[in-house]
C-alpha cells in the first residue's frame, strides 16, 4: 500500500515537473523576441488569421459549410448556374452563386479548400521528415551514403519540382488499375509532390549537420560514447529547425500551388474530390459564357490563401533571421 | 591633456555618444567619451569584446550603420568637424584622409576582382592619374608592404594570397591615397599569431614612413604594448583610463585596467595565479548606475555606485574613477 | 579545370541515361505495345511473331541499347494515339513551345534582374515597396489562374470595360491558339505575322511572371545580402564612390550566383509552358504531353521526357560553366594546392 501511494507520489511528481517545465518554455516563448515580432506585424498576424481561417474551414467543413456538395438531395438543377447574391438574379441562399449543376459554390469552395490543404500539409510533412531525415544521415554518416544522396539530391533538382510530381501522378494514373488509383489517389498525390521537394530540407540540414558535426561537444558526446542517433536528433535538430520551418512554409505555399495545378491540368485530385484547382478547371469552361463566378471565386480563395502562407513564411524568415534583428 | 608629440592634435573626439536602435528600445553602446590622437601618434584602444571601441572606430570615419548612430557629440579632423558631414563631403574624407583596416582579410577583399584592380581603382578615385601611373603605384605599394614578385601578383586574385599576404594587401589598399589618420579595427586577430608580429611590425613602419597616425583598436595588450604610443582602456562604452603606454602598463590607476594588467602572463615574471576579474562586463541594457566597473570593484565604495565619474589626471595618465583625482581629495 | 569539365560532362551524361532508362522503362511496364499497335482481329500467332520481330523478347539491356541508341538519332517510334512517327509530332510543336519560352525568358530576365537590383538598392524607397507587394501577389498566383485572369480581362470583359470607361483602354488581345505562323523549313515561327506576334502577348506574360517575380526576389536578397559584406565596408572605408560601390563591386558579386538560378529558372519555364499551353490552348509539346499523359500515348511520353530531360542536363551544364568562368576562386584550385605563399 505505501509503495502504491509513493509510486502514486512520484508519477504525480514527474507529471507536475514535466508540466511546470512546459510551462515555463511557453512563457520563455512569449516572452522572446518571435513573438515580439509577431505581434507588432500586422502583416503577419492578419495572414496567420487568414490561414487559420482557412484551416478552421477545411477542418469542420460539413459544420461550415452552408450546403454539402455531394449531398445529391441537396443539389438542383434548376438552381444552376445563379450569378452570386449581390447581382441581377441572385439567390441569398448561395451567396457566391452556384455551378453548372446548381451547386453552391461557397460550399464547393470550402470542400476544396479542405482538399487542397489536406494535400499541402500531408506533402509538406513527408517533405520534411523524408528530406530532414536523409539530411541527418548524409551529413553524420558522411562517405558513401552521403554521395549517394546527394547525387540523387543533385539530379532532381536538374527537373523543377512540379514536372517530377506531374510525372509521378501522371505515370500513377496509366501504371495502377483504375480502381486501385481511386482508393488511393491522394497517397499516390501527396507521394508525388512531397517526394519533389525534400532535396531543400536534406540540403539545408546536411549543411547544419556538417558544421555541427565538426563542434567539439559532438566529438566530445561520442568519446563518451553516446548513439549518434541521439547526438543528432538532441542538438542538431534544435539547431536547424528555424531554417526547416522557413523552407516548409514555402513549402506549403509551393505544395498548394502544385497541387492546384496538377488538377488544373486534369491530373491531380479525381472529379469526385475536387479540389480548388480542379474547381478553377471546370468552371474555366464558363468563362466565356458569362459564369465567371465559377472559376473566379475558387481562384481567389486559392490566391489569397497561398498570399497568406506567403507573407507568414516571409515574415518568418525575417524573424528567425540572426542577422536582421535589432 | 596633450599627446607626446605636442603637436595639435589631428583627431579630436569630444563627449562621443553612439546608440543602437533595437526592437525594443535605444541602447547606449558609447556613452559620451572623450580623446584625442596627434599627428603621427598611435593611439591603441583597447577592451573587451563589446565594449565599444570597434564602434568608436567606425564612427570615427563615419561608417556607422542603421541601427547605430552617433547621438550625440563632436569628432573634429585637422580642426574641422566631420560627424556632421552630408555623405558625400564624408566620402572624400574616406580613404584620403582617414583610412581603414578590417579584421578579416578575406572578407575584406572582393573575391571577384584582381588585387590590382582594387588597387588601381582605390588610386584612381582619390588622385589624378593615368592608369599606366595608377598600375605603377599599386606596384610600388605592393612592395612596400613585401609582396614578392609585385609585378606578377598584382594580377592574381585574393584567394590566390595566404592570410598574412592578405592582410598587407589591405594594409596596401588603406595606404593608398596617404591618409595622415589610420583605424586599424582589430588587424592581427584573424592571422595567425607567428604573422601578427610581423602585420603589426609593417603597419607601426609604414605609418611611420607615411607620416600616419593610428588608431589602433584591438583587445590585445600585448599589441598594445609593442606598438602603441598612448593607449585608452575601454569599459563598457566608456574610457577608464588613458595615457601613455608605458606607465599605463607599469602603473595601471583604474581597478579594470588593474586586474586587465594582471590578467596577462608576462615573461620574466613568475606568478603564482594570473589576476581574474570576478563578473563579466554588463551587457548593454543593464548598465549600473555610477561606475560601469563598480559591482566588480574591490575598491568600489558608496560614491561609485551612485555617480558616474570623468577622467581625471592622475600623475602621467588620466583615470576615471573616485579613488584618484577629485574622487581622493574628497575621501580625504 | 579540364578535370572538372569531364566530371560534369560524364555526370550529365549519366542523368540522361537515367532519364533514358525512366523513359524506356514507361515502354516496358506500362501496358503491352504490341496491343496498342495492333487491331482486335490480330491472332496470337501474328501477335507472337510481331513481338519476335520487334525485337520485344530480347533481354532488357539490349531493348535498353537500342531504344538509346534510336532516340539519339531522333526515332522515338510511332506514337499509338496519332499513328504518325513521334518525331514529326514533336518538330511540329516544338518550335511553338520554344518561340513561347524564349519571349517569356526575356521577359522575365529582362525586367527581373533590373527590378531586383533596383529594389535591393534602393531597400526603402516607395516604388521598391510597391514592387515588392506586387511581387508578392506575383509569387502567389498560379500560372494558370494568372492566365485565366488575363483571359478575363483582355479577352472576355475588355469590351465591357472599354464600354463602362466610355474609351478604349483595354485591348482586345487573342486568347486561343497561335495566330498565322510562317514555315522555315520544318520550323514554324509565329514571329514573322501580327496575329502570330499578338498571339504570344497573354501566354509570355502568363509564363514569365511567375519566374520575373522570382527573380526579381532571388536578385534582391542576393544584392541585400552582398551590400552587408565586409568588402563592400571596406570599399566604402575607401572613399569609393556610391557608383563604384553599386555598380562595380555589389552588382557584379550579385549577378554570380544569380547566374546559377536563373539558368534553373529558364528550366523552369519550359516545364511551366506546360500549363500555359493548356490554358491557352497553344499547340506546343506540353499540351502534347498532357494529351498523351490522358491517353498513355508512351511514345510520346517518352520522347517528351527525353526532349524535356537532355533540354535540362544542356542548361545545367552551361550555367556550371558559366559560373567556372565568372568566378575565379573556382579557377585557381590549382594553384592554392601548389601552396603559393
Amino acid at each position: 500500500m505505501a509503495l502504491d501511494q509513493s509510486g502514486r507520489q512520484a508519477g504525480t511528481a514527474a507529471a507536475t515537473g514535466m508540466t511546470a517545465r512546459f510551462a515555463d518554455s511557453l512563457r520563455r516563448f512569449f516572452d522572446g523576441d518571435i513573438w515580439y515580432s509577431f505581434t507588432h506585424s500586422p502583416v503577419a498576424m492578419i495572414s496567420a488569421l487568414v490561414t487559420v481561417v482557412f484551416v478552421g474551414a477545411a477542418l469542420f467543413a460539413p459544420l461550415v459549410a452552408p450546403y454539402n456538395p455531394f449531398d445529391l438531395s441537396t443539389v438542383d438543377l434548376l438552381d444552376s448556374e445563379l450569378p452570386p447574391v449581390w447581382q441581377d438574379g441572385g439567390d441569398p441562399r448561395f451567396l457566391l452563386g452556384t455551378d453548372a449543376q446548381g451547386r453552391d459554390i461557397l460550399s464547393t469552395m470550402i470542400y476544396g479548400a479542405r482538399i487542397s490543404l489536406g494535400v499541402g500539409f500531408a506533402s509538406v510533412a513527408l517533405a520534411m521528415v523524408l528530406g530532414v531525415a536523409l539530411g541527418l544521415l548524409s551529413g553524420y554518416l558522411g562517405g558513401i551514403v552521403d554521395a549517394v544522396i546527394m547525387r540523387i539530391a543533385d539530379v532532381q533538382l536538374t527537373f523543377p519540382a512540379i514536372l517530377i510530381a506531374l510525372l509521378i501522378d501522371g505515370l500513377s494514373r496509366s501504371v495502377l488499375p483504375r480502381d486501385l488509383h481511386a482508393q488511393i489517389w491522394f497517397y499516390v498525390l501527396v507521394l508525388a509532390i512531397g517526394l519533389s521537394f525534400w532535396v531543400q530540407y536534406a540540403r539545408t540540414v546536411r549543411g547544419s549537420v556538417l558544421v555541427e558535426r565538426g563542434k567539439e561537444y559532438v566529438q566530445a558526446a561520442r568519446v563518451i560514447g553516446i548513439p549518434p542517433l541521439l547526438i543528432m536528433l538532441r542538438h542538431v535538430l534544435p539547431n536547424v529547425m528555424g531554417p526547416v520551418l522557413v523552407i516548409a512554409t514555402i513549402n506549403l505555399a509551393i505544395a498548394i500551388i502544385t497541387e492546384a495545378t496538377l488538377s488544373f491540368l486534369g491530373i491531380g485530385v479525381p472529379l469526385t474530390s475536387p479540389s480548388l484547382g480542379t474547381l478553377v478547371r471546370v468552371g474555366n469552361d464558363f468563362l466565356f459564357s458569362g459564369s465567371w463566378w465559377i472559376t473566379i471565386f475558387p481562384g481567389a480563395a486559392l490566391a489569397v490563401l497561398v498570399l497568406a502562407v506567403n507573407l507568414l513564411g516571409d515574415w518568418l524568415r525575417d524573424a528567425l533571421n540572426p542577422k536582421l534583428r535589432g | 591633456m596633450t599627446p607626446v608629440s605636442g603637436n595639435r592634435p589631428l583627431l579630436q573626439v569630444e563627449d562621443l555618444r553612439v546608440e543602437i536602435r533595437g526592437r525594443r528600445g535605444t541602447l547606449v553602446a558609447v556613452d559620451g567619451i572623450s580623446f584625442e590622437i596627434g599627428e603621427g601618434e598611435v593611439l591603441g584602444v583597447v577592451g573587451e569584446s563589446g565594449a565599444g571601441k570597434s564602434l568608436t572606430g567606425a564612427a570615427v570615419i563615419g561608417l556607422l550603420e542603421p541601427p547605430c548612430r552617433i547621438a550625440g557629440g563632436a569628432i573634429r579632423f585637422a580642426g574641422d568637424r566631420i560627424d556632421d558631414l552630408p555623405y558625400e563631403k564624408l566620402r572624400r574624407i574616406r580613404g584620403r584622409h582617414i583610412g581603414m583596416v578590417f579584421q578579416d582579410p578575406l572578407t575584406s577583399l572582393n573575391p571577384l576582382y584582381t588585387v590590382g584592380r582594387q588597387l588601381t581603382e582605390t588610386i584612381l578615385t582619390h588622385g589624378d592619374l593615368s592608369e599606366k601611373a595608377a598600375r605603377r603605384r599599386a606596384i610600388e605599394l605592393l612592395q612596400e608592404v613585401g609582396i614578392p614578385a609585385a609585378e606578377r601578383r598584382i594580377d592574381q586574385y585574393p584567394h590566390e594570397f595566404s592570410g598574412g599576404m592578405r592582410q598587407r594587401v589591405v594594409i596596401a589598399l588603406a595606404l593608398c591615397a596617404n591618409p595622415r589618420l589610420i583605424v586599424a579595427d582589430e588587424p592581427t586577430t584573424a592571422l595567425d599569431v607567428s604573422i601578427q608580429a610581423q602585420i603589426i611590425g609593417l603597419l607601426k613602419r609604414l605609418c611611420r614612413e607615411h607620416g600616419a597616425a593610428v588608431m589602433l583598436i584591438t583587445h590585445d595588450m600585448g599589441v598594445i604594448a609593442e606598438t602603441a604610443d598612448r593607449v585608452a582602456v575601454m569599459y563598457a562604452g566608456r574610457i577608464v583610463e588613458v595615457g601613455p603606454v608605458a606607465e599605463v602598463v607599469r602603473r595601471p590607476r583604474h581597478p579594470y585596467t588593474v586586474g586587465l594588467m594582471g590578467s596577462i602572463p608576462l615573461v620574466g615574471h613568475d606568478v603564482e595565479r594570473l589576476t581574474q576579474i570576478e563578473g563579466a562586463m554588463p551587457r548593454l541594457d543593464a548598465i549600473p548606475p555610477g561606475c560601469a566597473f563598480n559591482p566588480r570593484c574591490p575598491h568600489a565604495f558608496v560614491r561609485c555606485r551612485q555617480e558616474r565619474p570623468l577622467l581625471e589626471p592622475v600623475e602621467l595618465t588620466e583615470a576615471a574613477c573616485w579613488l584618484y583625482g577629485e574622487g581622493e581629495r574628497q575621501r580625504g | 579545370m579540364i578535370a572538372f569539365v569531364v566530371r560534369r560532362l560524364l555526370q550529365s551524361i549519366l542523368v540522361l541515361l537515367a532519364v533514358g532508362f525512366i523513359a524506356f522503362s514507361l515502354f516496358t511496364y506500362v501496358g503491352d505495345p504490341i496491343n496498342n499497335m495492333v487491331g482486335q482481329d490480330t491472332t496470337l500467332e501474328q501477335r507472337t511473331a510481331l513481338r519476335e520481330r520487334l525485337g520485344l523478347n530480347d533481354p532488357f539491356i539490349v531493348q535498353y541499347g537500342r531504344f538509346l541508341a534510336k532516340a539519339a538519332q531522333g526515332d522515338f517510334g510511332i506514337s499509338y494515339r496519332h499513328r504518325r512517327p513521334v518525331a514529326e509530332l514533336i518538330a511540329e510543336r516544338v518550335p511553338a513551345t520554344l518561340e513561347l519560352s524564349l519571349v517569356a525568358a526575356v521577359l522575365a530576365l529582362g525586367l527581373g534582374v533590373p527590378l531586383g537590383v533596383y529594389t535591393g538598392l534602393k531597400r526603402r524607397g516607395f516604388l521598391s515597396q510597391v514592387f515588392l507587394t506586387l511581387s508578392l501577389v506575383g509569387i502567389s498566383l498560379p500560372t494558370f489562374l494568372i492566365g485565366i485572369l488575363l483571359i478575363l480581362v483582355f479577352g472576355v470583359l475588355s469590351q465591357d470595360i472599354n464600354a463602362a470607361l466610355g474609351f478604349s483602354l483595354v485591348p482586345q488581345l487573342p486568347t486561343f491558339g497561335r495566330g498565322d505562323t510562317v514555315q522555315l523549313g520544318w520550323w514554324s515561327t509565329g514571329f514573322l505575322t501580327e496575329s502570330g506576334l499578338l498571339a504570344l502577348i497573354l501566354p509570355s506574360i502568363t509564363l514569365a511572371l511567375f519566374q520575373l517575380t522570382l527573380i526579381m526576389r532571388l536578385v534582391r536578397a542576393e544584392m541585400l545580402e552582398v551590400l552587408r559584406t565586409d568588402y563592400i565596408k571596406f570599399a566604402r572605408a575607401r572613399g569609393l564612390s556610391n557608383r563604384a560601390i553599386n555598380f562595380g563591386h555589389a552588382l557584379k558579386n550579385t549577378l554570380v550566383p544569380v547566374i546559377t538560378i536563373t539558368g534553373l529558372q529558364l528550366g523552369s519555364i519550359i516545364a511551366f509552358a506546360l500549363i500555359t499551353e493548356q490554358v491557352f490552348q497553344w499547340p506546343g509539346m506540353g499540351l502534347l504531353f498532357i494529351q498523351a499523359i490522358s491517353e498513355v500515348d508512351i511514345p510520346v511520353m517518352a520522347a517528351y521526357l527525353m526532349l524535356v530531360g537532355f533540354f535540362f542536363v544542356v542548361i545545367n551544364l552551361v550555367v556550371d560553366l558559366l559560373y567556372f568562368v565568372v568566378d575565379p576562386r573556382l579557377r585557381a584550385d590549382k594553384a592554392v594546392a601548389a601552396g603559393q605563399p
